[in-house]
């Protein structure tokens, strides 16, 4: 079936969106500035003869044209981690400062973790859930590999995420980049929509809310939650802010990104959702020549 | 002692904290500290804002902050040390993460030695005059000396510690 022609509706300059959407993207690579500065990893990728560009609107991002992160100096040294440019907005918007309490709900296999951490300043604590146990032993291999000191790892079900193990103290904030249908991602998977269909983004619409809405109870009043997921789907983005703002203490607020993005969308498929869906951003991939991605900002309230 | 896959014990400050445990191979922060220091010249200040955790037996993770003791989770800082067994030894990571404040048993490898240490190859260097045992292995990279690893040094060579799923072929 031809899963992208369901978003024609939305999505302005649909020739243009498709051609993207069927051209590859580069490798990427976001530095660790825990172990490295940008300076010091830029200069050991050029002495061993590794093309880099930066990423404008990214500090410490690098398009590597020509090659792939894993076989060289910096990457042995855990100075930088291989991850898509849009993939590092989400942690950008949720903007943790060193010493607060953050967690990581879809964690592995831990691009936005250690994002988080190298925010932080590896100060403060991380607590990074994940479901699967394998993905969860990339999670830590990757994140002793960046040398990060501040995360707690913890593996269950995040929809039914515990305090406990931390005396039952609450979030400064929480990133729920959710398991999705991720046709965001088509670029660098393009098998990704081989095995789409409407009764998996239905299914996993309900897994997103319920995880969604357990990181805003477990987020302190006052507290940020910032949503994403690499899907185009209102199904799995809208409708499950629509569904948070319905059932939690919550509301959705403004925020500004370095990227060309379009608000979310109040409509879709027969059903309306509340308008302050619109403040959600919709990143496209003709638009910025990135993967594509959805990205909302939260406020807890009492 | 603990035995629980996922259980983190808070390792106890010094003796005195020791014996109430019951378990006299336990290492103490006072002990990890002293390790650092003496053998490799570590400056305990180093460590000044981490908590020193046991699971399973003798891998110590160190954290940077506290939690509630003994917590069960899956992951708490990093792997530190290996401890409860004649020579202690540092992890690939903490040595990455640390091993730039050690002044002693540091060797410094060339570009070709480098490379074959990080593929898991073991080398002779007879020239080393420090100390038998757990060694910090450095090489130059973008102008600086950078940690690579764990090497054991032994009768004139230099064994590679590097973790099979961490060499490379560079």
């Amino acid at each position: 079936m031809d899963v992208l022609s369901r978003y024609e509706p939305i999505v302005d300059d649909v020739e243009a969106f498709r051609a993207a959407c069927e051209r590859p993207l580069p490798a990427v690579v976001r530095v660790n500035t825990i172990k490295a500065s940008v300076e010091r990893a830029r200069r050991a990728l050029e002495d061993e003869g590794i093309a880099v560009d930066p990423v404008d609107w990214h500090p410490g991002m690098f398009r590597l044209p020509d090659d792939q992160p894993g076989a060289n100096w910096p990457y042995f040294h855990g100075w930088i981690y291989g991850q898509e440019e849009v993939s590092a907005v989400p942690a950008r918007v949720l903007d943790p400062e060193p010493g607060e309490r953050v967690w990581d709900a879809a964690a592995a296999p831990g691009s936005k973790t250690s994002q988080l951490a190298a925010l932080m300043d590896d100060r403060g604590v991380v607590v990074a859930t994940d479901s699967n146990l394998g993905r969860l032993s990339a999670l830590r291999t990757n994140a002793e590999r960046l040398g990060i000191t501040n995360v707690a790892v913890t593996h269950e079900d995040a929809r039914v995420h515990s305090l406990k193990p931390f005396d039952g103290e609450e979030y400064d904030r929480a990133l729920v980049d959710v398991p999705c249908s991720c046709e965001g991602t088509i670029r660098k998977n393009p098998d990704t929509l081989d095995e789409w269909t409407e009764d998996h983004v239905q299914g996993i619409s309900g897994v997103q809310k319920g995880i969604l809405t357990r990181a805003i109870q477990a987020t302190r009043e006052g507290g940020t939650v910032v949503y994403s997921t690499c899907t185009f789907a209102p199904e799995e983005n809208e409708a499950v802010l629509d569904y948070a703002l319905d059932e939690e203490d919550c509301r959705l607020v403004d925020f500004e990104i370095p990227l060309d993005s379009r608000p979310g969308v109040t409509e879709w498929d027969g059903d309306e959702y509340d308008p302050s869906v619109e403040k959600a951003k919709r990143i496209y991939p003709h638009h910025n020549d990135t993967g594509g991605f959805f990205c909302a900002k939260l406020e807890v309230e009492g | 002692m603990s035995n629980e896959s996922t259980r983190f014990d808070r390792i106890p400050a010094d003796d005195a904290e020791r014996e109430a445990l019951d378990d006299p191979e336990m290492a103490t922060r006072e002990e990890v500290l002293a390790f650092w220091e003496d053998r490799y010249g570590v400056p305990p200040e180093t460590f000044e804002e981490y908590t020193f955790w046991e699971r399973g037996s003798g891998k110590i993770w160190a954290f940077r902050g506290d939690a509630p003791s003994p917590v069960d989770i899956e992951g708490l800082g990093m792997t530190f040390l290996r401890t409860r067994q004649e020579h202690w030894k540092p992890t690939t990571d903490a040595v990455q993460r640390f091993g730039r404040h050690a002044t002693e048993q540091v060797i410094h490898l060339d570009g070709d030695q480098a490379t074959a240490f990080v593929a898991g190859e073991d080398q002779e260097i007879p020239e080393w005059d420090g100390d038998w045992g757990y060694l910090i292995v450095t090489h130059d990279l973008a102008g600086e000396p950078e940690p690579l690893g764990v090497g054991l040094y032994l009768h004139d060579e230099l064994r590679s510690q590097i973790p099979k799923g961490r060499r490379r072929e560079l």
